[in-house]
């Protein structure tokens, strides 16, 4: 082959499928997964692998899959792009050894990889070769599987992610969905209206927003594809590149200007508001970066820094369904908790919580279940915890923060806090049910029930707590960011140890 | 969608609109009281109410729907 030859060859399969369908492809805003690259990467870093594959075959530029390294803010990662202007990013047998092969350079090398997703699925023509063998498409979740907590894993959904190939934004760290042209399903709605005879359309059964608001699979929703790209580069600023290092350190900065803790938090502890106003006012200007803000709202989790160090924030939201726990507030914060776990991060928890959700339905969806996910994921966590008890924790709410029983590095109460099985209310009826029914003057009864609310009110008071050693300090709400702040920075990133066994056996 | 759903099962604690009154989006319509909580309850868009299918003390659950919007 002569040098020209080669040039001509490379520019060729650099351009990816028929101008056709890059064209379709830009009306819908979808970039050249190139193009995607590019915006992704330190300019020239890509170093690819396989551009070649499949290069005799004519009309399969690479296969269908761009696969390789570069770096990030000069950090190496790996990436696999799907084409979709090569039968729409269908997976034939070398797309798929392509991405099996980035997999094991992401492992051997450990540093992050990212999955650049927008694909048709499997080529049916070559299923045999493709997709039940040793190195069929199922190696691709076995391995995403196996480098699940040694290395970071981002998904960014840019279009379809069908069938089978619907399990890669399902097992990664996070994953990103485009508004619009991202969508997730095992059935599409043409194989759900002829198999089970339900007519539905595209956005309805996997879009985007669907998956960000309701199922969960979905942790960030953006509406351009470029907001996505951005993203994946900032949340991996709070990443070590594999659970073996630190996560990186930045310069200290103060919180942005607002209210101050006092403004914003009620002394009612019946009364609703914003608790990312709390976390804005706790954490370095800028830093909070919200997963899943659509989904089970009632309970934010988010990656912030302070005084430079990344932390994970677990907080309740009482502006969100009074800040009860159910069953998919649960299954966020269990998970968020994993992920800072596996990567180093420390945890902060703010907690404002009535409970668990009772009653039947939400017996009926296994809230005990659930939320034994979430309890079991924080007694598992060897990562620095801190605990701080805002207003309230009640009942098992208090497990689900990381209460004293959970092994905190410290629970520290604002002077608004309690702590109790149950609120006064509900503990003064539950106590006292018969001897308030059986008083017949209802101005005594409700005399008695007052009475009876104080005491206990007195009972689990917040400096009785502390006396009790139940919490390890109350702290004015203006110290509480340098409390935080000094209590992480004494752990030195200490972790607790695990007991000695092969695994536990996970609630799900 | 042109009703307000409740989002959690509990009791209607406050109603704060009346048959025909307009309401702006994200207002709050009615409050419940949940697990010793005050739980708003706001109008996902703008319109004019047109029934207000609780009263105060009344039970709703999860989904339920407790105003209409015309």
């Amino acid at each position: 082959m002569k040098g020209g030859e080669l040039a001509d060859l490379r520019r060729g399969l650099m351009a990816g499928g028929a101008e056709k369908y890059h064209r379709a492809a830009a009306k819908t805003g979808k970039l050249f997964c190139r193009a995607r690259l590019e915006l992704l990467l330190d300019e020239g870093s890509l170093v690819e692998d396989g551009l070649f594959v499949n290069a005799a075959a004519g009309d399969l530029p690479a296969d269908g899959v761009v696969t390789g390294t570069g770096t990030i803010e000069g950090r190496p990662v790996a990436v696999m792009a799907n084409d979709s202007t090569v039968k729409a990013g269908s997976w034939g047998k070398r797309t798929v050894e392509k991405i099996l092969r980035v997999q094991e350079v992401a492992g051997r090398l450990r540093i992050p990889l990212i999955y650049l997703v927008d694909s048709a699925g499997a080529r049916i023509t070559d299923q045999i070769e493709m997709f039940p063998g040793r190195r069929g498409a199922g190696r691709i979740f076995y391995n995403q599987v196996n480098l699940s907590g040694v290395v970071p894993q981002v998904c960014l959904l840019f279009g379809p992610s069908a069938a089978g190939g619907a399990y890669i934004p399902a097992f990664t760290d996070i994953t990103v969905m485009v508004e619009g042209n991202a969508s997730m399903y095992l059935g599409s709605p043409r194989m759900a209206e002829m198999v089970i005879g339900e007519r539905v359309g595209l956005e309805e059964m996997g879009g985007a927003r669907m998956h960000c608001t309701v199922s969960g699979c979905g942790d960030v929703l953006v509406s351009k594809e470029e907001e996505a790209i951005a993203l994946c580069r900032h949340y991996l600023g709070y990443f070590p590149q594999n659970s073996g290092e630190a996560p990186p350190a930045a310069a200290p900065r103060s919180p942005g200007p607002g209210r101050s803790i006092t403004d914003i938090v009620p002394e009612s502890p019946n009364v609703p508001f914003d608790m990312k106003d709390l976390i804005e006012a706790l954490v370095d200007e800028g830093s909070f970066l919200e997963l899943k803000a659509l989904f089970a709202p009632e309970i934010v989790t988010g990656l912030a820094r302070l005084e430079g160090r990344v932390v994970g924030i677990v907080a309740n939201q009482p502006r969100a369904k009074g800040g009860v726990l159910f069953i998919d507030s649960s299954d966020k914060a269990a998970r968020f908790v994993a992920l800072c776990d596996a990567f180093r991060i420390p945890l902060v928890f703010l907690a404002d919580v009535p409970g668990f959700m009772i009653g039947t339905a939400v017996e009926r969806q296994g809230i005990i279940r659930h939320g034994a996910k979430l309890i079991s994921a924080i007694s598992e966590a060897r990562v620095p915890k801190i605990s701080v008890i805002v207003r309230k924790a009640y009942g098992a709410g208090l497990y689900a923060m990381a209460g004293p029983a959970f092994g905190p590095e410290a629970v520290i109460a604002l002077p608004t806090a309690e702590i109790a099985v149950m609120g006064p209310e509900a503990a003064v009826n539950a106590v006292f049910a018969n001897h308030i029914e059986a008083i017949e003057d209802p101005e005594e009864r409700r005399r008695f029930i007052e009475e009876k609310r104080g005491a206990y009110r007195d009972d689990i008071d917040i400096v009785r707590l502390a006396s009790e050693q139940v919490v390890d300090a109350i702290v004015p709400p203006e110290e509480l960011r340098w409390e935080i702040v000094r209590r992480l920075g004494r752990t030195g990133g200490r972790e607790t140890s695990r007991p000695d066994r092969r695994r536990g056996v996970q609630p799900v | 969608m042109k009703e307000v759903r409740s989002e959690m099962a509990g009791v209607v604690f406050r109603v704060l609109v009346q048959v025909g009154q307009e309401v702006a989006a994200g207002e709050d319509v009615v409050i419940l009281e949940s697990m010793k909580m005050e739980i708003p309850l706001s109008s996902p868009q703008a319109g004019k109410v047109g029934e207000v299918r609780v009263a105060v003390g009344d039970f709703v659950q999860e989904g339920q729907v407790v105003v209409t919007l015309q």
